[in-house]
């Protein structure tokens, strides 16, 4: 095997094997080279899908590289890079391995160019990922973990059952562009959908996000969602459901993120809405809207975890992350306070950071084909996202009132993950073309107008004074310990709850059922019993004079029949 | 930051400059200064619109700020309907 067809996700299989056995201080320089060494041979990489090998009547093509892979597949040895950094403090082995395994499934995942790779890889996403909810080892996490792992390998047997069909129906595994026109791709499309975290599919992601550790929440944030956005804009670009989800994607959740207290649970909300953008975006499916959907799942990456990362300190710090608990952290955790406001600016899509010059590739697209309503919506969230992330998030952690905890900065490491992430950030957002040269598509989208950027500023300053006037009123809600309903309720309550009821009557309708079965089969014994038993009807013994007789009155029969 | 306890405490709140409300005053007025400044900024120059709303004069402004009011009230509406005691799921 050369360079050229070196796989970078064996480069992260083989480091986490390696952590498997290291000592502690051997760990941390594998998991530090892991994803430098992985993006070197990334670099040589040569468009196509040279490295095949047979499976059966199948032929496998683990490496397919073209733009839109490549993309994908440097954001994802950034991510792990700027995750291990911030997590060098961590001693745990198990969050160690299942980190760089986790990656390494991801990076599997986006060359795979067939679905049989696909497969494989979509399951080892859910199975190396849960061990960092359950590292956390609270008994929360290890139930949130499980029902993570429930509905992740859910996504993956329907993807199996929809590669099936598909591959019956077609004659072929490779994994191409697709349509929505029968069991085969709607199976596959759902299967993307739920670790895209479709509404009403979203549940897993709001339940473990939150708790897992702070360190591997960061990872979370990274890998699944936009392997997912990968496979939609891979297999089903232009696919008009794509845009009514996206929408309502984006729209919903932001209502959750205004009364959420668990500061780490608005910004899994916030996630959604912002893989709501990058799906419109796939549904649009024009290369202006294409273009859009990657490069804002690029950004999102960096700034989301810069986010989460900010939040992961405070809670490593404190203790503590519920809004309710927090405020008034800027005078001890400064520069975390810092680096939270330019993940903040930049999800927001201030002018000069990242979100600016991708989000709005999304939002030009529908403008050009001209959905009107759409753009609206979009609008409505991209002022939705001001709220939470940009102001909520920051606010009720490090101002608003003063908590009284003084707690100082966080471990050195983190504060450099965080600074890598933020000058990403302001990076992308100040000289977009580093970014826009990676993209699938020529850009011909011009980010900086002076019209642009104006009106953007105009939205989220005033969208901003919405904010501050509902604070100053007392008519902004506040921070409440509690939680929120969310369809999660269906099972984990109502579900429940008819088990609860359904167990019991299930239980006993058995039991009848088998008292019933056993009445029928004891009257059938009786029967035979009856007919062949000791004294039944033919098993009864004659006495030989009764047997005499018998014999004797046939001879006569015999003998009477004979002379007539 | 070494001048800062080890582990957190608590203690009462002094020394930010958040603290005083004549500074946070002072911060709200630079904001609403820049607020008037980006809504009349539009009648410096020609607004490029591609949909007939943004020609509106301060339609982004408008927009921006109902929308967040909206979302903030139907919020509150929702939380009615949602909200229940943190060991909810528990219990």
């Amino acid at each position: 095997m050369t360079l050229e067809s070196l796989h970078p996700a064996l480069i992260f299989f083989a480091g986490a094997l390696l952590l498997l056995v290291l000592p502690a201080r051997l760990r941390l320089l594998v998991g530090l080279l892991t994803p430098v060494l992985g993006l070197l041979p990334l670099l040589f990489l040569e468009h196509g899908t040279d490295l095949q090998f047979g499976l059966f009547d199948y032929t496998l093509s683990p490496l397919r590289v073209d733009r839109l892979s490549l993309l994908f597949g440097y954001l994802f040895h950034i991510a792990a890079f700027i995750g291990v950094v911030y997590s060098l403090h961590v001693k745990d082995r198990v969050q160690q391995v299942a980190a760089l395994a986790y990656a390494g499934s991801a990076l599997l995942a986006v060359f795979a160019g067939d679905l049989i790779t696909l497969f494989a890889a979509w399951e080892l996403l859910a199975l190396t990922s849960v061990f960092l909810v359950w590292a956390r080892r609270t008994e929360r996490s290890f139930r949130s973990g499980l029902r993570y792992l429930i509905w992740n390998v859910l996504s993956g047997v329907i993807l199996l059952a929809g590669i099936l069909a598909y591959s019956h129906q077609t004659g072929s595994i490779a994994f191409e562009r697709m349509t929505l026109d029968g069991f085969g791709t709607w199976a596959i499309f759902l299967a993307f959908g739920i670790k895209c975290g479709f509404p009403l599919l979203h549940t897993w992601l709001t339940d473990a996000y939150p708790a897992s550790t702070p360190t591997g929440t960061v990872f979370l944030s990274a890998f699944t969602t936009k392997t997912a956005v990968y496979a939609l804009a891979r297999g089903f670009p232009g696919t008009e459901e794509l845009i009514y989800i996206g929408a309502l994607m984006t729209a919903f959740p932001i209502f959750y993120a205004v009364i959420e207290n668990d500061l780490r649970r608005v910004l899994s909300y916030s996630m959604i809405n912002q893989i709501g953008f990058m799906v419109v975006g796939i549904g649009l499916g024009t290369e202006l809207a294409l273009n859009g959907a990657v490069s804002h799942a690029f950004n999102d990456v960096i700034f989301k975890g810069l986010l989460f990362m900010s939040m992961g300190a405070v809670l490593h710090v404190t203790g503590k992350i519920n809004g309710s608990e927090l405020g008034g952290l800027y005078k001890t955790m400064p520069r975390t306070t810092i680096l939270c406001l330019v993940g903040a600016a930049s999800i927001s899509a201030f002018p000069l950071f990242s979100g600016f010059v991708s989000k709005s590739m999304v939002m030009a697209a529908a403008l050009e084909q001209g959905h009107d309503w759409l753009w609206l919506v979009l609008l409505f969230a991209s002022a939705g996202v001001l709220e939470h992330a940009g102001i909520k998030i920051p606010y009720f952690a490090f101002f608003a009132h003063d908590s009284g905890i003084r707690a100082k900065e966080p471990p050195r490491n983190m504060l450099v993950a965080m600074s890598i992430a933020a000058l990403l950030c302001i990076l992308i957002g100040s000289f977009p073309d580093t970014l826009y040269a990676l993209l699938p598509y020529p850009v011909e989208f011009v980010p900086y107008t002076l019209t642009h950027c104006v009106t953007q500023v105009q939205l989220l300053c005033f969208a901003a004074l919405g904010v501050v006037v509902l604070i100053r009123t007392g008519i902004y809600p506040p921070e409440l310990r509690s939680i929120n309903l969310d369809f999660e309720w269906t099972y984990r309550r109502l579900g429940a709850g008819v088990w609860r009821v359904a167990w019991p009557a299930g239980l006993a309708a058995y039991q009848l059922g088998l008292a019933l079965l056993r009445a029928v089969v004891d009257v059938f014994i009786a029967l035979i019993h009856e007919l062949v038993g000791r004294r039944g009807a033919l098993a009864r013994t004659l006495p030989i004079g009764i047997s005499a007789l018998f014999a004797a009155l046939m001879l006569a029969v015999f003998l009477l029949v004979y002379i007539f | 930051m070494s001048e800062h306890p080890q582990h957190p405490q608590h203690s009462g709140g002094t020394g930010g400059w958040f603290d005083r409300p004549e500074n946070v005053n002072r911060f709200l007025r630079v904001f609403y200064v820049l607020c008037a400044l980006v809504l009349f900024g539009e009648l410096l120059f020609h607004k490029h619109a591609v949909h007939p709303l943004e020609d509106w004069f301060g339609f982004y402004p408008i927009y921006g700020f109902a929308g967040i009011v909206l979302l903030v009230l139907l919020a509150k509406l929702l939380r009615k309907l949602v909200m229940r005691p943190e060991d909810y799921y528990d219990a």
